[in-house]
């Protein structure tokens, strides 16, 4: 076999090798995309990261002062919790839509409505996130306003919603795949033993799709986690722990977004606000990490 | 089988080249219509975003006064253009704040160009409520309180007043992100250079913005240039400290140096200007360009407006 292959590939002409070898380097390119964005984000923000930075201060302490002129604090508690308290309610928000529709247009609806249905969460997934912050501080502001008779409505909720709406796509797209997955056989055995649709759906599909499942919420999770723009201008901006869903916030993306601008590099604030980067990547990384071994424990079943 | 091969490299090789080309080209193409359109000198203009509308008038006025100059406008923030001095990607860089020296150095070091420091005219900052509020003037104390690090005021009551309009009571403190001219001004005004501003604050990202947020939030009180006051809001006479009169922030009291949070804008050129920069700021310094300034609801500079 090994002899056969070498045998093929020596015969064949230039132009299939080049093309192989080309298409090779596209592949090896993301992974060395990937290592370069860490590399990069590390490098800028190790030096002050081993080296300086307080860092039970920094994922303990609230006080978030990078501009004080005598007295420059960098604690970043309250953004991490900020992060993950606006990607929690989106999720509580996000996931009961998006399975539920993924179940419906797995499941339910007829095919010529699937693809249309389709077609329009496809759309849902190409809106830009600044249009999300835009309808953000602008409609659901004075919307939350209206209903929840809050003072302000550039809340937690307002920037929850926003990060729903924006990863809904994500995990309707990943929980029909694993829906579709499943073996139509388990559903003709189960009606065959007088099952009705819904309990096909509850006492089948859903055990049998977990995993897909799991991984279609993670997934949607770390969209939310990295999302920048819509919760920047939706949340407001504040460092703040929450107390509710109507308090305002600040993400770890955010104040990225907000003070890389001004700050000199290679300056300490300019390597804190990398750190925060490597915090976000190790995050992500774990959630994205978790989810891949979610679905290869499907593969292996 | 060999020929089918040759046809899918030749192919390939196209589809790969037409995007090269395209890719490659566009930009250029762009660059070079521009540059046949126009054959004006593009000042590059940068910065505060207190003076972005200001800058913005300007600019359009002036497309009207040169045939052989226009000027490009952006914000960001003061910040944005000190940082955009210190590459050398701007001719004119606005700032609401004073250029630190150590930011002038790195841009004299970065460039080999000493930037150019210039006044074109006044901003008052006002504190601003909600037009409901039953408040009508404040004292920097009371600010220093309100907005400060362990500051002792945080609800209305504290001011003295009843505020029907907030149930909660509770002071909504509306501020600016951090790389704002505005927002280093203000501080420094309020609480000199030894504390900082209470963290807990809604940093909005905006002059204008500010304004509208407080303008829907009967319990926010913020600070912003006096020229984006709307029917909404209510602008508060200020009191350096309890012991002295209250001035509502007008021209008459920022040019009489007797409202206490008045501040210079700047414009600052890389390098001494010449050619189209230095026409375009002397423009901006003349009766004409000064006019623009108290248009905006800014204070022009003293010896033009008399």
């Amino acid at each position: 076999m090994n002899i056969l292959r070498k045998k093929s590939a020596a015969n064949l002409p230039f132009s299939e090798t080049a093309i192989e070898l080309f298409i090779r380097l596209c592949g090896i390119s993301s992974i060395i995309f990937v290592f370069g964005i860490f590399f990069f984000v590390f490098r800028e923000g190790a030096g002050f990261l081993f080296n300086g930075l307080d860092l039970g201060q920094f994922l303990t302490s609230v006080e978030w002062q990078p501009t004080s002129l005598n007295n420059k604090r960098y604690g970043a508690f309250a953004l991490i919790v900020g992060t993950f308290s606006v990607t929690l309610l989106a999720m509580c928000i996000a996931v009961p839509f998006g399975l539920g529709a993924a179940i419906f247009v797995s499941e339910f609806c007829s095919p010529k409505l699937r693809e249309t249905f389709k077609i329009i969460i496809e759309l849902l997934a190409a809106i830009p996130s600044v249009v999300w912050g835009f309808i953000g501080l602008t409609l659901m502001n004075q919307l939350i306003i209206a209903v929840f008779k809050a003072p302000i409505g550039l809340t937690m909720l307002n920037g929850s919603i926003m990060l729903a709406l924006m990863s809904l796509p994500i995990i309707v797209s990943i929980a029909e795949d694993a829906l579709k997955a499943v073996p139509d056989s388990y559903r003709e055995a189960a009606e065959a033993l007088g099952a009705t649709r819904w309990q096909v759906v509850y006492r089948v599909l859903l055990p049998a799709a977990k995993n897909g499942l799991l991984a279609a919420v993670l997934l949607g999770a770390a969209r939310s986690i990295g999302e920048t723009m819509a919760v920047l201008m939706a949340t407001g901006h504040s460092v703040n722990i929450p107390s509710g869903p109507l308090s305002w916030i600040r993400t770890l993306t955010a104040t990225i977004a907000a003070e890389l601008g001004e700050v000199a590099r290679g300056d300490e604030h300019y390597q804190v606000l990398f750190i925060i980067g490597i915090l976000l990547f190790t995050i992500t990384f774990v959630v994205n990490l978790i989810a891949d071994l979610v679905i290869k424990g499907i593969r292996a079943e | 089988m060999k020929g089918r091969i040759g046809y899918t490299t030749i192919y390939l090789l196209v589809v790969l080249a037409c995007g090269f080309v395209l890719n490659g080209c566009s930009p250029k193409d762009d660059a070079s219509v521009a540059e046949t359109e126009t054959t004006q000198f593009i000042i590059k203009n940068k910065g505060s975003d207190t003076m972005v509308n200001l800058a913005q008038a300007w600019a359009e006025k002036y497309t009207e006064v040169s045939t052989t100059a226009s000027v490009e406008v952006s914000g960001g923030g003061s910040g944005t253009g000190v940082a955009a001095l210190i590459n050398g990607t701007v001719d004119i860089a606005n700032c609401s704040r004073q250029v630190r020296p150590t930011e002038l150095e790195l841009a004299t070091q970065n460039t080999g160009k000493a930037p150019q420091e210039f006044i074109v005219g006044y901003d008052a900052l006002a504190v601003y409520v909600h037009h409901d509020t039953p408040l009508n003037k404040i004292t920097i104390t009371q600010l220093a309180e309100i907005y400060g690090e362990n500051g002792t005021i945080s609800k209305w009551n504290d001011l003295g007043i009843l505020h029907s309009d907030c149930p909660s009571d509770k002071i909504i403190r509306i501020s600016r992100q951090s790389n704002s001219g505005t927002y280093f001004y203000f501080r420094e005004a309020l609480l000199g250079t030894s504390r900082d501003f209470r963290i807990g604050s809604l940093d909005l990202h905006g002059s204008k913005d500010v304004v509208e947020v407080v303008g829907r939030t009967p319990c926010a009180i913020g600070y912003s240039g006096m020229g984006y006051a709307t029917s909404h809001v209510k602008m508060l006479e200020v009191a350096a400290d309890p012991d002295s009169p209250y001035y509502p922030p007008n021209l008459e009291n920022v040019l009489a140096k007797t409202y206490p949070i008045a501040r210079p804008l700047y414009m600052y050129s890389l390098g001494e200007p010449i050619g189209e920069v230095k026409i375009y700021l002397d423009w901006i310094l003349s009766a004409e360009g000064q006019k623009i300034v108290e248009k905006l609801g800014f204070v022009p500079l003293e010896s033009k407006s008399e």
